[in-house]
């Protein structure tokens, strides 16, 4: 067990907890609006894998356009599902959208099924993603940087959207208050397209990056990253970004360290030891780590 | 003249539709065991007796769990433990502890103990979980999944890990499995309709007045908890004695969604939606089937579609829980007030209700020729 060691599989925890942490704002962004679980984002991920390799293999277009064009194609499916199997629950419990958000899911990973058969197809990242450097004893990846890179960007992005313009303000307002965001004036409905929008296509590049780590695709990938995804934002207190990009990090970091400091008989929990980690979050501070403590919520 | 008198009001008709003709059904099927619908109804059965149990929680208590796939694996694999031959555990589970090896009891006791350490379970983990509200509750429960899921795959000497449980004998036959249905059905719906039911339910419309009139909620949400576990556990373990070969695989997401699945589509809200519910799901994706294998129609064959029934399934789903989201049985309790009341069965000698079946059929065909003119 060197420092090396260590440090290397920091850097896969952290690299992890970036791909977590932009999964985890798509559910939270939507959350925050909806008080919906929207079970069907980890397979929007999934849908946007499969595109990006039909894409790639078999119409053979180059990876930024692939990519590019699944975004577009994901961001139009989420929109598509918000439409029509969210829309009209607005003024449901949450329970029942729940419900709407599984039968999405299912109905999502079964026509991944249809298209594209149950076996596992290989999914390669091109060869100068995956090119190794060594920094002092530290190895990492080109992938490694670029999933930094993106998440930063995405992190600021997404900060300034929020903050500066005028549909992340009412994106806010929403999550603050619906009932007085929409006597503002605020379209609701706008304002959720625009969430969708921006997790599905978040999603998609997350999926990217993660079916590079798994190096396989199959139909039912996203759906338990995606449940991973969803604690990490629980962790951090749902609904608030930092918070669930945090939980991310803690939830990746704790992932890898786990399972590669654990005794190997011990590895095979480490997904059971995630949602432990939430449950135990939960127990002491209900609203999440950073959650805002007015309201009922939980 | 009385003309408000619905046919499905009156007991005969309630005796010859919801338990003759079930029963003379059942019976066709105890004859034939080895047949296909056989297995369909048994099937249906489990399924039952899951989704009652799992409606006593999500609709009558209004925690909304979808961990019920976690009791049922808790309950398979403690019972079939019990019925398997100590040569058998020997090899698959030398683990165990010794008393467990060698235990070998009767079904109906090992079905039994496997729902009591469901139950215990449920209350061990009921204290986190009853302390998370609305659908953090059921993100918890799935955790609960998760970990039992782990437990199962990589305790390899307790559980024979991931290549699972084999050779468990079936016991699960139309007999057995109904018995358990009824006696399910029977207990839950005296439960429902108790103090403690109506509690339930106060506690589901509104925690707070429930509270102010003195009903403790930790101790009805952990009760309820377990009392549901304990169903489930004992669903599991029909179904592991029905499959005969388990492992963790078949108690992961997928079993507890379609549990969930089946019982919004019956509703549930009521116990007789378990029971509508629970049919559906079993009958409809049957029926559903053939297309998915290529369907021919007249001369022409169409491709094998995997996943297809699965696609109906779940935008039917949907389309149920935008246009009626209480299920198929709304609000009705008819299955089970019809089942358990004596005056179903005593109208039979009931000169009354004769009288009341012909006034019933009488306003069937008044309806009828109202709705033509």
């Amino acid at each position: 067990m060197t420092l090396s060691y260590i440090l290397t599989i920091l850097v896969s925890g952290l690299k992890l907890g970036a791909i977590y942490a932009i999964v985890a704002i798509g559910y939270s962004i939507v959350y925050g609006i909806l008080r919906l679980i929207n079970f069907a984002h980890g397979d929007i991920m999934t849908v946007g894998i499969y595109i990006i390799l039909v894409l790639m293999n078999r119409a053979g277009l180059p990876i930024y356009v692939s990519i590019l064009a699944s975004v577009a194609i994901s961001v139009f499916v989420g929109l598509l599902i918000e439409r029509l199997a969210y829309r009209p629950l607005r003024d449901a419990t949450e329970e029942t959208t729940l419900i709407s958000s599984l039968a999405v899911s299912a109905l999502l990973q079964n026509i991944l099924l249809l298209c594209f058969g149950a076996q596992r197809q290989p999914f390669m990242l091109p060869g100068f993603l995956t090119q190794g450097h060594t920094i002092g004893s530290v190895n990492f990846t080109n992938i490694n940087i670029i999933t930094f890179i993106i998440t930063a960007i995405f992190l600021v992005a997404l900060f300034l959207l929020l903050s500066k313009t005028k549909i992340g303000i009412a994106m806010r307002a929403c999550s603050e208050n619906m009932k007085a965001a929409r006597l503002m004036g605020i379209s609701v409905n706008k304002v959720v397209m625009v969430a969708f929008a921006i997790g599905s296509g978040m999603a998609v590049i997350a999926g990217f990056l993660l079916a590079g780590e798994y190096k396989t695709v199959y139909p039912s990938l996203g759906f338990v990253p995606g449940l991973k995804a969803f604690c990490a934002a629980v962790i951090g207190g749902i609904g608030s970004l930092g918070g669930a990009v945090a939980g991310a990090f803690i939830i990746g970091v704790t992932e890898i360290l786990f399972a590669g400091l654990m005794p190997t008989s011990y590895t095979a929990y480490r997904d059971a030891f995630v949602f432990l980690l939430m449950v135990v979050v939960l127990l002491f501070r209900p609203n999440g780590l950073f959650g805002s403590t007015k309201g009922e919520r939980s | 003249m009385k003309t408000n008198v619905k046919l499905r009001d009156c007991n005969l008709f309630r005796l010859v539709c919801f338990i003759i003709i079930p029963l003379l059904f059942l019976v066709f099927c105890a004859l034939q065991p080895k047949s296909y619908i056989t297995g369909l109804v048994i099937t249906a059965g489990i399924y039952i007796v899951l989704c009652a149990s799992l409606n006593l929680i999500n609709g009558f208590s209004g925690m909304f769990s979808m961990g019920h796939a976690a009791f049922m694996a808790i309950g398979a694999y403690l019972s079939a433990f019990l019925t398997l031959s100590a040569n058998v555990k020997m090899n698959m589970t030398p683990g165990l502890p010794g008393w467990l090896i060698h235990a070998q009891l009767p079904f109906g006791v090992a079905l039994i103990i496997g729902g009591l350490a469901a139950a215990l379970v449920a209350v061990i983990i009921g204290f986190p979980v009853v302390r998370t509200k609305g659908h953090y509750l059921s993100v918890v429960t799935l955790a609960l999944i998760v970990v039992v899921r782990a437990v199962i795959d990589n305790q390899d000497k307790l559980t024979s890990g991931s290549r699972g449980l084999k050779g468990i004998p079936t016991k699960s036959t139309i007999l057995t499995v109904y018995i358990v249905v009824i006696i399910t059905l029977f207990l839950l719906y005296r439960i429902v309709r108790s103090d403690y039911g109506r509690g339930l339910v106060a506690m589901r419309d509104d925690p707070t007045a429930a509270q102010t009139l003195g009903i403790n909620l930790v101790k009805k949400k952990i009760s309820c908890f377990a009392i549901s576990a304990f169903f489930a556990g004992v669903g599991g373990g029909l179904w592991a004695h029905y499959l005969t070969a388990i492992s963790g695989a078949s108690f992961y997401f997928t079993k507890s969604f379609d549990i969930v699945e089946m019982s919004i589509i019956g509703g549930m809200f009521t116990l007789s939606g378990s029971i509508l519910g629970a049919l559906f799901y079993t009958v409809v994706p049957e029926f559903l089937a053939p297309l998915e294998n290529g369907l021919r129609i007249g001369g022409l064959q169409l491709p094998s579609m995997f996943g297809l029934s699965n696609i109906i399934m779940a935008l039917f789903l949907i389309f149920l829980i935008i246009f009626r989201r209480q299920g198929l049985m709304g609000r009705s309790e008819l299955l089970l007030d019809s089942w358990f009341s004596k005056d179903t069965y005593l109208a039979l000698f009931r000169k009354k209700d004769y009288a009341r079946l012909a006034e019933g059929f009488l306003n069937l065909f008044r309806r009828k020729k109202k709705a033509e003119s």
